[in-house]
């Protein structure tokens, strides 16, 4: 059972996150993953985030209580639900957008510059697939097959070649920073 | 029968609660949908927009929620067979002609994605504030049948399950949700077309002149027919006699009422569904329904870890309330717990059913959210004592 | 029911059309309602319609009750809300040909967004509105129709409200064909009703009549004949008048004739066109619009 909170600011497709990890583990990794996201007024502000809780058995809680994993690219995002990981969490960063404290406690602490690398790619608009290889890679939570294959259907088919593209970038760094930490 | 297979998408979809209601209605046959769009029930009436051209059917965004309920019964008599999805304050004007469908019995589906009220209220976040709206809220005497699913895959198999309700006994047929579980993605499994049954509307086969909306058939239910095929018969909201044709007397008024409520009362063993786990030999009962019932669980099982004998009913169906199961189950138990999203409604439905006999323990949670799973266990714990 | 003795084999005229099981009417001897039904049944003898494609929905009130009395699939829905029950009628089965027939609190008071919406989208069904300046069922209370001045139970010191004018605001929202005649215009409300039901698209036919035992006697108008003569004297044959200039004042001119009368594709014209250029052979249609007559 895991709970994760995909966050950062409105446009970057941030709810994608949450939809595409959502589909991959549900119907490729045979696994549930209930997703829920913020709506209204409220959900359109600067600070746009959502959640999945993920397990063996049936979803039961639909909401997440305290995240196991976080995912943030935006400062503001960062500065509200960090205070909220577990103690053993893993935080995962845009390090171009978000300046962070050291970790606390236990936390496990992953940084990328996943809107540069897209820049590099050609689109800025697939930073949140760099980043969605790079937690799928440092994570482990979810297959990259599976998420390869959730990937038609949620985001445009012009841009899908582009957005596996994106997402490869960002495995194969997590792969690079998973070993250098070993 | 089978459905037809034009409006199934069958295959494994992650999808919210509120997708899965409109591809429930399509599978059903769903090929009208009049609507009027309000938060969080929004997304239904989009994707029935962007489907529906697809698979032969007609949408169309009326402008209100009055307007919506009366299209549809404009469109059954057409012959088709039609829905709508609202949420709270348009659930209130729904209600004027609810009543017209209670009351020239029409086949026909709202789904109600419940945020909290009253009022505006909260239009992003959950309740289940409607419950009993839900079975009176339009004047007068009636019954319909309610059903509240507690995931997005019920909520595609439940509005199936409502249109066949709905045709099988000439009622509105309401599906209770709620924005959690309406914006709430998860896998929902479509099967192929020829694995989802639904019901043919009862047609009336008979000489034309002879033709008459409202005598009941042996089962209780009268036959119906479409217009434009030459029965040229007569239905009002008015009290009426079998012909349709008003008659404002206490007799007839009689029969009408008695009719209306009957015919679900009667069959209320045929239509009732309630999910039940260790209930035999169980202390305390918890009782819930929809995304309560699910958190319930979670409250359920740390008691069995406690060592409480504490069994949990699911109600699939609503209304009508599954009275005897509840009575018999009063007779043997410490105590009722019943955890909902408001101040306490269907928990006096339990508590008139309990009749003294087992106290019962509200949890209420005002909306905006879910229970905490603890609060229901507390409760729980204490009810076992 | 009558005494005399029936003549062997002979019928009503009107037996066709009515459902001669609920004769007699409710309505009170010098109402004009069922002088508007027999032009209707004449107009629909003579447009030479499949009458059982041919059905009428009403609302609630006097007017509301000639659903009940027409011999044709009939709908006597809730207050205010037979425009859209027809909306919903025409569009899930198109081969209907819809005829809403009510009175002017109905539609254009508690149903007048239905009203607007319903001429917008141009759904192709005519709307009879029988015109009596208040709402006569429940004893004569101000309506949107109510002249000002008039005394009505619900304004009994007089009406301080400016009333609607209708055929300028159904043309304004968008309808097709749109007339006004009095009860008094028998053979043209006749011909107005077979021509807006043949027209294709939303038709509007205002019928002023009398209402003799509430507004004409609370405001001391005399008997029917009284306001027959009324109509007579100060009605105004003005085809294709502006409907800006259609105001009615109390006891005033009334301006009437048929000032609307135009093509546009209705609501599942414009609907199938739309899907199947941007659909293309993804689009299933539709049953195809079908019209009567």
């Amino acid at each position: 059972m895991a709970e994760i909170r995909f966050s950062g600011f409105g446009g970057q497709g941030i709810i994608r996150l949450g939809l595409i990890t959502g589909k991959a583990i549900s119907l490729y990794d045979n696994k549930n993953a209930t997703m829920t996201q913020s709506f209204g007024p409220e959900a359109r502000g600067s600070a746009c985030s959502s959640q999945l809780v993920v397990s063996e058995d049936r979803v039961l809680y639909p909401y997440i209580t305290k995240p196991d994993i976080i995912i943030a690219m935006s400062q503001e995002a960062y500065d509200k639900y960090e205070p909220n990981l577990q103690d053993d969490g893993i935080l995962i960063i845009d390090n171009d957008l978000v300046k962070s404290r050291p970790a606390r406690a236990k936390i496990k602490m992953y940084f990328i510059q996943a809107t540069r690398i897209a820049e590099e790619l050609g689109n800025r608009i697939i930073g949140n697939l760099v980043m969605l290889g790079f937690f799928t890679a440092v994570t482990k939570i979810v297959s990259p097959d599976a998420m390869k294959k959730a990937l038609p259907g949620l985001v445009p088919d012009r841009f899908l070649e582009l957005n596996i593209k994106g997402f490869d970038r960002g495995y194969e760094y997590g792969l690079k920073v998973l070993k250098k930490k070993k | 029968m089978k459905t037809d297979p034009k409006g199934v998408l069958t295959g494994s979809h992650y999808m919210d609660g509120d997708f899965a209601i409109a591809e429930g209605g399509l599978a059903a046959g769903c090929r009208f949908f009049g609507g009027y769009p309000i938060t969080p029930s929004t997304e239904t009436a989009e994707r029935f927009s962007e489907r529906i051209p697809k698979v032969g059917g007609i949408f169309i965004q009326m402008e209100d929620e009055l307007g919506a309920m009366a299209s549809l019964i404009g469109a059954v008599w057409g012959g088709r067979k039609a829905m709508t999805v609202t949420s709270g304050p348009g659930f209130s004007l729904i209600m004027e002609n609810l009543g017209l469908a209670a009351m020239m019995e029409i086949p026909v589906v709202v789904a109600n994605v419940q945020r909290g009220g009253p009022s505006t209220g909260l239009p992003t976040l959950p309740g289940q504030q409607d419950m009993m709206q839900a079975r009176w809220g339009s004047h007068g005497d009636y019954e319909i049948i309610a059903l509240s699913p507690d995931s997005p895959q019920e909520c595609f198999d439940l509005t199936i399950e409502a249109f066949n309700l709905s045709e099988i006994y000439r009622v509105p047929t309401l599906l209770m949700t709620d924005e959690c579980i309406g914006h709430m993605h998860e896998k929902v499994i479509i099967p192929p077309a020829e694995e989802i049954e639904v019901v043919e509307r009862k047609w009336y086969k008979g000489p034309k002149d002879k033709y008459m909306p409202y005598k009941p058939d042996k089962d209780g239910i009268p036959f119906m027919v479409k217009a434009g095929d030459g029965y040229r018969f007569h239905t009002t909201g008015l009290t009426h006699d079998y012909r349709g044709y008003p008659e404002i007397n206490a007799e007839w008024q009689d029969q009408n009422v008695r009719h209306l409520v009957d015919k679900i009362n009667n069959n209320a063993d045929k239509i009732i569904k309630i999910e039940e786990d260790k209930t035999d030999n169980a202390e305390v009962v918890v009782i819930s329904y929809g995304i309560t019932s699910r958190v319930a669980i979670k409250a359920v099982q740390e008691a069995r870890r406690n060592g409480v004998k504490v069994g949990n009913i699911r109600l699939i169906t609503v209304w009508p309330f599954p009275e005897k199961r509840i009575r018999e189950l009063a007779d043997k138990i410490k105590a009722f717990v019943v955890p909902e999203i408001n101040y306490g409604q269907i928990v006096l439905e339990v508590e008139r059913c309990a009749a003294g006999k087992a106290p019962v323990i509200k949890v209420s949670h005002l909306g905006g959210g879910v229970h905490n799973p603890d609060d229901i266990l507390r409760l729980i714990m204490e009810a076992a004592k | 029911m009558r005494d005399e003795k029936q003549i062997e084999g002979a019928k009503n005229p009107m037996e066709d059309f009515l459902r001669m099981d609920r004769i007699p009417h409710i309505w009170c001897p010098g109402c004009g309602i069922g002088t508007v039904v027999t032009s209707f049944a004449e107009a629909i003898q003579k447009s030479n319609i499949n009458l059982d494609k041919l059905v009428v929905v009403s609302g609630i009130g006097c007017t509301g009750r000639v659903a009940g009395y027409i011999k044709l699939d009939s709908f006597h829905t809730t207050h205010g809300r037979a425009v859209p029950f027809a909306t919903g009628l025409k569009i899930a089965n198109p081969e209907l040909t819809v005829v809403v027939f009510s009175g002017d609190g109905d539609i254009c008071g508690i149903g007048g967004n239905h009203l607007i919406h319903a001429a917008r989208r141009n759904i192709d069904i005519t709307v009879i509105c029988v015109n009596n300046f208040n709402y006569a069922m429940t004893g004569g209370q101000v309506a949107p129709t109510t002249p000002e001045g008039a005394n009505v139970s619900t304004a009994p010191y007089g009406n301080y409200e400016y009333p609607f004018n209708l055929p300028y605001l159904v043309e304004a929202s968008g309808a097709c064909y749109v007339a006004r005649w009095t009860a008094l215009h028998l053979r043209r409300v006749t011909k107005s009703i077979q021509e807006a039901i043949k027209k294709r698209g939303f038709s509007f036919i205002e019928v002023i009549t009398p209402c003799v035992t509430l507004y004409a006697r609370r405001n001391r108008l005399g008997e029917g004949l009284d306001l027959l003569k009324y109509y007579y004297d100060n009605s105004d044959i003005q085809h294709g008048a502006n409907t800006k200039d259609l105001d009615i004042k109390y006891q005033g001119k009334l301006i009437v004739g048929k000032f609307v009368d135009i093509e546009k594709p209705t609501f599942l014209d414009s609907m199938n066109k739309h899907f199947t250029k941007v659909l293309s052979d993804k689009y299933e249609p539709y049953v195809k619009e079908v019209k009567n007559g």
